[in-house]
């Protein structure tokens, strides 16, 4: 109603500038700490993601701020007496506030959205993840192809609920995925029953694997250490237990452990699905239904996924 | 306009619960007074609540060790996937149409829904296909566990091959219960374009009446998507199809499509009436006119049209093309715009109101303080990259439980106890209702904010065990867990024991604005009967001394109902 600003409430400005600021400082405090709430950064595409996050938690946290700061004055100032059911002055509204508090939000929605689509080609740049083959591709990577794939290629079979690493140029396969330091490497994802997720959050990176494609997916790890892959997309019975360790080591200790693993004969890798599943059926398999799991994959190196990771 | 064996008189009661002799058959019976199948589907709902609740906390209790230990893996999967199911399907929806039953008519002046028996129809397909859910958890092979996106190609693999498996009857659950929410959606739709009292204009309608109007216009759209989405499954499960089968050329994504399609506007079809909630209660317990109208009122479209064009932000990681993915985040930010629009309006409606703390309004506040957090999350899970990060994470589980349990449910709260006077005609007890809200709040939040930190961290959703260094916190929301179990016992307690023998409730005890408010407390079976009033203002006149409708002082002493 009182679209016309007659006179300016200086000691209200005042309060209001002044707790902007402390929540100007909050906020900034608030991004700050937000690195800390994520894994260790094990990947080119890590501090790019965390980047965008600690700046979405100050915008976040001085919105939320606001918003409670409102509320708690209402409350603590605006009460009616127990039985005082008397109106409050009636505002209906105003059109000039309104429009301000429509355009603002969207120019600060347009913002981010710029700032995330930069961190898009960005990473697009560091990691293509377009390149779907359709077709079989189980079956053709089951023949170790190697010499059609680049030089880094790991191929990644998901299964129901074990991981296979292979590494077609030193004819190697594992169920503990090793990986070069800073160095780029592509991963060729196939499944072979249901959808997977490769999920490592040291990486901040995630792709689904669709049964019936090959996903080619790029990444660069940054940090050498034991990390954890997860299974990201819900795979059935024992999807909990779907993980796997990532080391990522110095070029010299990877080119070691290519060595020593194609020495290595085939033998069962890890599968703590089939595991437990041996346990339940003996124990008389209480409980509903299930898929029985895969075997275990035969590789060369089953690794270990007991050991202390980092993330 | 009733088909129940009963003499009509009892039905015309003032006071028709309790007290007229057989009175409560009503509410077991087919009986099409808007009024009756409202307490129904909120009655059914409640119960529905409590079975999902249930099963949150068994999953609690498995979740507060890191290992598999209390119940079997194929047991959590299954529990998990009903009790999202049941929460969502046979709780929220049905609540929310049990609002919808007791408020539309009422708030726009009608004497009850544009089909009565089509309405009845659709509130006893709910306890049909409740029965199929809950049937199916004795079924050898147990319920459906995939999940209640029930993706393909986990969701048809079939164990025991047997044509009847948990999963099928899943479908044909949310099958019907689709059909049932189309039946209901036209139902409201119709009622509110044809059934207005003469005066109210599209713009005299209270915001209440403008979302359920919006978010029933979403179901009429999207659910076809959805129950089509199922029905192929079911074809894939049961006649061998390969709609969705790699192996027969189909494509497992494409039901990930056929399925946000639907369930992302489902979202809004939960939130919107609860936007609606709110403006109505900080309206009328600030004392105060809503703040923009105008605005508000046409926010709540923006959202209809901006909620049918985001649903790809669910699948991100899926392999969807980095084109699809920055304009399916620019249309997901873009929600926050109109979405904005309402707390703005909400928080300057109640600054310098006269603001009564009681519990519809504790929950309302509380509600909108969830809100808010889940907003704020909500944009960095439409940043993509960020999503790529957190998305099938508890981070999520976490945002989406305070848009559904912490807002949502607040606001259905905060509901029941503003609007139990009117329908039951008495008043609930201001001591339970204060401590059901203080135990929902901290217990929301206990259970809800630790599933932040631990999807930040990298656990993912839907594991039945999980690596130690997410201990802490998933004994936190446990904890959390049970908390907001104990707090549903001051709510029960409170809603049965005032029901029974609680004060009788004058007409309108907030001195609230609203054609419902004019009617007497339980209104009669056809609310207004021939003497539907011309309403001459907008809803919210609050302080203006402007009244609502002609003939005002007639209503507000009842001169009408005494014939």
């Amino acid at each position: 109603m009182t679209s016309s600003p007659s006179r300016i409430n200086f000691p209200a400005v005042a309060i209001v500038s002044a707790w902007t600021g402390v929540l100007v400082v909050i906020s900034f405090w608030m991004s700050r700490q937000a690195y800390h709430w994520l894994p260790v950064q094990a990947s080119t595409a890590a501090p790019l993601v965390d980047g965008l996050f600690s700046f979405e938690t100050a915008l976040a946290t001085f919105v939320v701020c606001w918003v409670v700061s409102i509320i708690t004055w209402v409350v603590l100032f605006n009460r009616a007496d127990k039985y005082d059911m008397s109106d409050a002055e009636p505002i209906e509204g105003n059109t000039r506030l309104e429009i301000i508090w429509t355009v603002i939000p969207a120019l600060i929605v347009f913002g981010i959205a710029f700032y995330a689509v930069r961190v898009n080609q960005q990473l697009a740049v560091l990691g293509p993840m377009e390149h779907i083959h359709r077709g079989s591709p189980v079956e053709e990577v089951g023949g170790y192809v190697g010499d059609r794939l680049p030089s880094e290629t790991v191929e990644v079979i998901a299964r129901q609920w074990s991981w296979e690493f292979r590494y077609p140029k030193a004819n190697v396969s594992s169920t503990e995925l090793h990986l070069p330091v800073d160095k780029p490497v592509t991963f060729r994802l196939v499944s072979e029953d249901v959808i997977h997720g490769f999920y490592v959050p040291a990486f901040r990176l995630k792709q689904d694997i669709i049964p019936g494609r090959a996903i080619d997916f790029n990444l660069t790890p940054t940090r050498e250490g034991r990390y954890r892959l997860r299974d990201s997309m819900y795979s059935g019975t024992w999807f909990a237990t779907n993980q796997a360790d990532v080391v990522v080591e110095s070029s010299n200790g990877f080119q070691h452990w290519l060595e020593q693993a194609a020495s290595q004969p085939l033998q069962p890798g890890l599968s703590d699905a089939v595991q437990e599943y041996d346990q339940r059926q003996q124990a008389g398999a209480k409980g509903w239904a299930t898929v029985r799991p895969a075997p275990r994959p035969q590789v060369n190196v089953p690794g270990s996924n007991t050991l202390p990771h980092e993330a | 306009m009733t088909t129940a064996p009963f003499d009509p008189r009892v039905l015309k009661s003032n006071a028709p619960v309790p007290g007229a002799p057989d009175n409560w058959k009503r509410f077991f019976s087919f009986n099409t007074d808007a009024k009756v199948i409202g307490i129904q589907y909120i009655s059914v709902a409640i119960f529905f609540l409590l079975v999902g609740g249930l099963l949150a906390m068994i999953m609690r209790g498995e979740l507060i060790t890191p290992e598999n230990d209390l119940v079997d893996r194929t047991v959590y999967n299954g529990l998990y996937t009903m009790h999202g199911t049941i929460m969502l399907f046979m709780f929220i929806f049905p609540i929310l149409n049990g609002l919808n039953n007791l408020l539309i008519p009422t708030m726009i002046g009608a004497p009850d829904m544009a089909f009565p028996r089509l309405n009845a129809v659709a509130f006893w397909m709910v306890p049909v296909f409740g029965f199929i859910l809950m049937a199916s958890f004795i079924l050898p092979g147990g319920p459906a566990n995939s999940g209640w996106w029930s993706y393909p190609p986990v969701s048809t693999q079939n164990p025991l091959g047997h044509l009847i498996s948990g999963e099928s009857m899943w479908l044909l659950a949310v099958a019907l219960s689709g059909v049932s929410s189309i039946i209901g959606a036209l139902n409201f739709v119709t009622t509110i374009i044809r059934m207005r009292a003469p005066g109210m204009t599209f713009f005299r309608m209270p915001i209440f009446i403008w979302t359920v109007w919006a978010a029933q216009t979403l179901q009429l759209i999207g659910l076809p998507a959805l129950t089509g989405g199922a029905i192929m499954l079911l074809f894939d499960l049961v006649v061998g199809t390969s709609f969705f089968q790699p192996e027969g050329g189909g494509d497992p994504v494409l039901y990930q499509h056929f399925f946000w399609f639907y369930s992302h506007p489902a979202v809004y079809v939960i939130i919107l009436p609860v936007f609606g909630i709110f403006s109505e209660l900080f309206s009328a317990h600030s004392r105060k006119p809503l703040f923009g109208y105008l605005f508000v009122a046409l926010a709540s479209f923006a959202i209809v049209f901006l909620g049918l064009i985001v649903w790809v932000h669910h699948f991100f990681p899926s392999g969807v093309p980095e084109w699809m993915r920055n304009l399916f985040m620019v249309t997901t930010m873009l929600i926050s715009v109109p979405t904005g629009v309402k707390v703005f309006a909400w928080l300057a409606t109640i600054w310098g109101g006269k603001i009564q703390l009681n519990t519809p309004m504790l929950f309302c506040l509380g509600g909108l303080f969830n809100f808010v957090f889940a907003g704020v999350t909500g944009i960095m899970l439409a940043t993509v990259p960020i999503d790529i990060h957190v998305n099938n994470t508890y981070f999520v589980v976490g945002h989406f439980h305070y848009v559904i349990y912490g807002a949502a449910v607040m606001g259905i709260f905060a509901a029941i106890y503003h609007w139990f006077s009117k329908f039951t005609g008495r008043m609930y007890y201001e001591g339970l209702g204060k401590l059901h809200f203080a135990l929902t709040f901290i217990g929301s939040n206990l259970n809800f904010f630790p599933m932040h930190p631990l999807g930040l961290m990298g656990m993912p959703r839907r594991v039945s065990s999980y690596d130690p260094e997410f201990t802490f916190w998933n004994v936190v929301a446990s904890l959390g867990s049970f908390l907001l179990g104990v707090s549903i016992i001051p709510f029960l307690l409170n809603m049965i024991s005032s029901w029974v023998r609680g004060p009788k409730a004058p007409q309108n005890p907030w001195q609230a604005i609203g054609l419902e408010w004019l009617l007497p407390s339980p209104p009669p079976a056809e609310n207004f009967e021939e003497n539907v009033p011309t309403v001459i203002s907008g809803p919210y006149g609050y302080g203006t001394g402007k009244p609502l409708v002609e003939n005002q002082a007639a209503y507000e002493n009842q001169q009408f109902q005494e014939v």
